[in-house]
């Protein structure tokens, strides 16, 4: 079965279907895009995974699990993590730590144990902080290790988002527009890091709208529009959908 | 329980209950506009009553009331235009601790002004033992002047929101402020109007109830938490609810009584608050989304 | 090493204003040092709560009511008529009771103050572990009127129960025996030991707070503070953080309330009033909400200007305007309030318009 299966998934948001029955599955070890024009209710659908927004209807399974009532921070540790197509960063922190806030599910110091600095869990903070310089160093990022991580660059920020939600060690990683604002350098670089991600056994699941790219790495793609699904297939057949060519370029 | 004795409890928990109500009105009326809980709206039920007090020997009752409910209405729309007006996008926790900041400073300055003891005003009619008899039950007219003059500030309020121009400004700006901004309304006069209208409703009720409970520098505390409930009872920005919530509230209070000391009275409301933060948040009769939609 | 600086330098603080006060013959300052010191710890506990976990609480005085009240009753009601029921006899064996004569020579049999302390203290946490379920999952606006009505609750009970004094409070309350033969008491003699008693509790408060903040579990709240749909996206359960962090303030609050009481030889209701509260949360504020060293030390400042009565029948006023100067001008607390720094940043923006336009 599908690692994530998403079954007649519908969300309203008063009178508009944001996501209007739609239903799909993502295969282990694949890269898999969801496109539409905007407002087409990609985001949303995120959101709907995640947990972040409860749904009107419909299920979502991860590794054979029902997670549709599921908190977010339940999702998060089941190995399902995120990021944000408008960057959530944390302020006031560095990048160092954002990344060690992403190690979160993969440690255990309680209240107590950090109340008391209990040597236990100051060898914990020494791994967290091994693993996450780590992660930075894989993207290029230790020379900022220590700055503020709202005061770098846009695609600095991406990058750790990126680290961010790789640090979770997640089985499946859902990317929300990860190219959105990038120049075309950055955008190869990108794509080269999502599938160096899959190499390591990662499933991808992305929202962009950046079509050289999804046609580029993805193994398959959805295609939605006005909350519905209106295709789903590999990418060149995509390309050779009526439909969704109409709905890109209007009747 | 005799009837009489039943009637009886009704009515005084009717007349608590439509102040409570009209304390929940204030807090709706400034967090439509706003956003805001201003946590002074206690303070004016406890300015209208002090003024007028203290105005009585001066211009003979009527008068009196009016010019409380008056000033009242120019302090509660200094306070907008001096300490919220000019604040650029600020965060809910700060707005909290600004308004707890003005009701110290409100009831700080009042206890100056007034002293600590309880005074109030006659009974509009008669006095204290002057009664009308309703269903066998002995009933003070101010009851009835009590619940009269909540019952036509309501009205009127209503009337005021569905009918003139200022008042559906105010519920386009509740709607949606940005919209309302580009519509061409001055959302910032809006907001001082809201003000001055709670205050405004919040000191008259302070004058009618003033021969009932009297007045003391510092009742508005307690006001403001029970009005808080029953806004929340009726679900937070819902006016008409809040009539509803306010009643119900005054009359599980009165015939608590019997049950209750009277010294742990202000508990029930509190657990009661207490209790509908935990299961229903959007209030007793608010739809699960609308309720929450600021924080 | 550098978390150790700022520790040693308080400690050395606290050392040197007592060897003024020995030599300038001023050691009555001590005794309001000391209750300080107190409240601080309360305001530390707050601090950690509003600042790093964003939430506020308008009901702490009730918290430590909640300590002081229970600590004093449990210290103070003679249990000699209930001698042969079991519940006393048990507890006698546990050794959790102790006789004594009270001055006019009767026999007291009263809890031990320190099974009175844990008692409190685990008191105040129940309520606030159970307050605090339904209470956290509000924000803003309903956890103030929530907390707040809280606090009304607990002084109401603590005005109109006469297990807890009524309008008198609770007096009488004997000294807590420490181990090393150190007392908690307001005993004249004892004012020197006192007060570094009562400065250790808060330093070592203090530390433990520095590491929580320090450690994973304070980079979860900060996350919290910053982006709280990304530290849900990141598997901080933050419902739970939460409701741990106002536990955590409440024992804080919880184990002032003890301390003072027993310092102070009882408690009154006045300590459980809302403006006690206010006055907590303006403190902090003034302090600057994530910021502890802020908060102790505007703790220690304005409560001993306010125990020593210098603002003197406006005390309440002044707590009210202390709130409204700093939420309008300085949000950040008085200590963000850099002349320097703000200087440089208008003229860094100034430059940076001109070069933009
Ligand atoms: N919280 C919300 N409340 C009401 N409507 C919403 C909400 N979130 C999204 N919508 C609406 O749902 C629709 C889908 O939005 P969504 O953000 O999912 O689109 P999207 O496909 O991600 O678009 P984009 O490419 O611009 O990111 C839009 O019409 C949007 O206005
Ligand atoms: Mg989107």
């Amino acid at each position: 079965m599908a690692l994530l299966e998403l079954r007649g998934l519908h969300k309203r948001f008063g009178g508009l279907h944001a996501v209007n029955d739609v239903s799909f599955g993502v295969e282990r070890g694949l890269i898999k895009a969801v496109i539409g024009p905007n407002g087409a209710g990609k985001t949303t659908l995120f959101n709907l995974i995640t947990g972040t927004v409860p749904a009107s209807g419909g299920q979502v399974l991860f590794a054979e699990s029902d997670i549709s009532r599921k908190k977010p921070h339940q999702i998060a540790s089941l190995g399902l993590a995120r990021t944000f197509q408008n960057i959530k960063l944390f302020s006031d922190m560095s990048v160092l730590e954002n990344v060690m806030v992403g190690l979160h599910v993969r440690s255990r110091t309680g209240f107590i144990g950090s109340m008391l600095r209990m040597p236990a869990g100051r060898r914990e903070e020494r791994r967290l902080r091994v693993q996450a310089l780590q992660l930075l160093d894989r993207l290029g990022l230790s020379d900022f290790a220590d700055c503020e991580a709202t005061s770098l660059a846009f695609g600095q920020q991406r990058a750790v988002e990126l680290a961010r939600a790789m640090a979770l060690q997640p089985s499946l990683l859902l990317l929300d527009e990860p190219a959105a604002g990038l120049n075309i350098y950055e955008t190869a670089e990108v794509g080269r890091l999502i599938s160096s991600i899959r190499e390591q056994g990662v499933t991808v699941l992305l929202v962009e709208h950046d079509m050289s790219l999804v046609m580029d790495i993805s193994d398959e793609v959805v295609v939605l529009s006005f909350g519905k699904k209106i295709a789903e297939d590999v990418p060149q057949s995509i390309q050779q959908n009526d439909e969704v060519i109409r709905v890109y370029l209007g009747e | 329980m005799t009837l009489e004795l039943f009637i009886q409890y009704l009515f005084a928990g009717i007349t608590y209950g439509s102040i409570y109500a009209i304390v929940a009105i204030g807090f709706n009326i400034i967090y439509n506009t706003t956003g805001i809980i201003n946590f002074a709206q206690g303070e004016f039920v406890m300015l209208g009553g002090m003024i007028s007090i203290s105005l009585l020997p001066v211009l003979g009752l009527p008068l009196a009331i009016v010019a409380a409910v008056v000033i009242t209405m120019i302090f509660g729309a200094l306070l907008e235009i001096c300490f919220i007006r000019w604040l650029v996008n600020p965060g809910v926790l700060r707005m909290i601790i600004i308004t707890i900041g003005l009701s110290i400073l409100t009831r700080e300055a009042a206890l100056h002004i007034w002293g600590e003891s309880i005074h109030s005003l006659p009974y509009f009619v008669g006095n204290e033992i002057t009664s009308v008899t309703i269903a066998g039950a002995r009933i003070s007219p101010q009851v009835l002047w009590v619940v009269g003059a909540c019952g036509c500030m309501v009205i009127i309020l209503s009337i005021f929101f569905q009918t003139t121009s200022v008042g559906r400004d105010m519920r386009a700006c509740a709607a949606n402020r940005t919209a309302a901004t580009l519509c061409g309304i001055n959302t910032r006069n809006m907001v001082t109007l809201s003000f001055m209208l709670s205050a405004g409703i919040g000191a008259l009720a302070g004058c009618v109830v003033s021969p009932i409970t009297s007045t003391a520098y510092d009742n508005g505390t307690g006001l403001a938490i029970k009005g808080f409930t029953v806004a929340i009872l009726g679900g937070l920005g819902n006016s008409m609810a809040a009539v509803g919530a306010g009643l119900l509230l005054g009359i599980i209070e009165a015939f608590s009584v019997h049950i209750i000391p009277l010294a742990f009275q202000d508990a029930i409301a509190i657990s009661l608050l207490l209790l509908i933060l935990f299961i229903r948040p959007h209030g007793l009769f608010g739809s699960r989304s609308a309720g929450l939609k600021e924080f | 090493m550098r978390r150790l600086l700022p520790i040693c330098l308080l400690i050395g603080a606290v050392v040197a204003v007592q060897l003024v006060t020995e030599v300038s013959d001023t050691r009555y300052y001590l005794t309001q040092l000391t209750m300080a010191a107190y409240y601080c710890l309360l305001i530390i506990g707050l601090s950690v709560l509003m600042g790093y976990a964003g939430q506020i609480s308008l009901g702490h005085a009730g918290f430590f009511a909640i300590g002081g009240y229970l600590s004093a009753a449990l210290t103070t009601h003679n249990l000699i008529e209930y001698n042969q029921a079991g519940l006393v006899q048990a507890l006698q064996q546990l050794g959790l009771l102790v006789s004594t004569q009270d001055i006019y020579g009767s026999s007291l049999l009263v809890v031990a103050p320190w099974a009175a302390a844990l008692a409190a203290v685990c008191a105040a946490a129940l309520i606030a572990w159970l307050l605090g379920i339904p209470v956290l999952k509000l924000k803003g606006h309903y956890l103030a009127m929530a907390t707040l009505g809280f606090g009304i609750i607990v002084y109401r009970v603590a005005l109109a129960s006469s297990y807890f004094g009524e309008a008198d409070g609770i007096s009488e309350v004997p000294p807590f025996q420490l181990p090393f033969g150190l007392a908690v008491s307001g005993d004249f003699s004892a004012r020197v030991e006192n007060y570094y008693i009562a400065w250790g509790v808060l330093i070592i408060g203090l530390i433990l707070l520095r590491n929580l903040i320090d450690s994973r579990v304070g980079r979860a709240l900060r996350a919290i503070h910053a982006a709280p749909e990304a530290a849900e996206a990141m598997g901080v359960d933050t419902a739970r953080f939460k409701l741990k962090v106002f536990v955590i303030s409440a024992v804080y609050a919880a184990v002032a309330g003890v301390f003072l009481t027993h310092y102070n030889g009882g408690i009154g209701p006045s300590e459980a009033g809302v403006m006690k509260s206010v006055r907590y949360v303006a403190i902090v504020a003034v302090g600057g909400m994530a910021n502890l060293n802020g908060a102790l030390l505007m703790g220690v400042v304005l409560s001993f200007m306010s125990l020593r009565g210098v603002f003197g029948t406006y005390d309440d006023a002044v707590f009210g305007l202390i709130l409204i100067v700093i939420m309008l001008f300085a949000p950040k607390g008085v200590l963000s309030l850099n002349p320097l720094a703000r200087v440089r940043a208008t003229i860094g923006r100034r430059r940076l318009s001109r070069e933009g336009g």
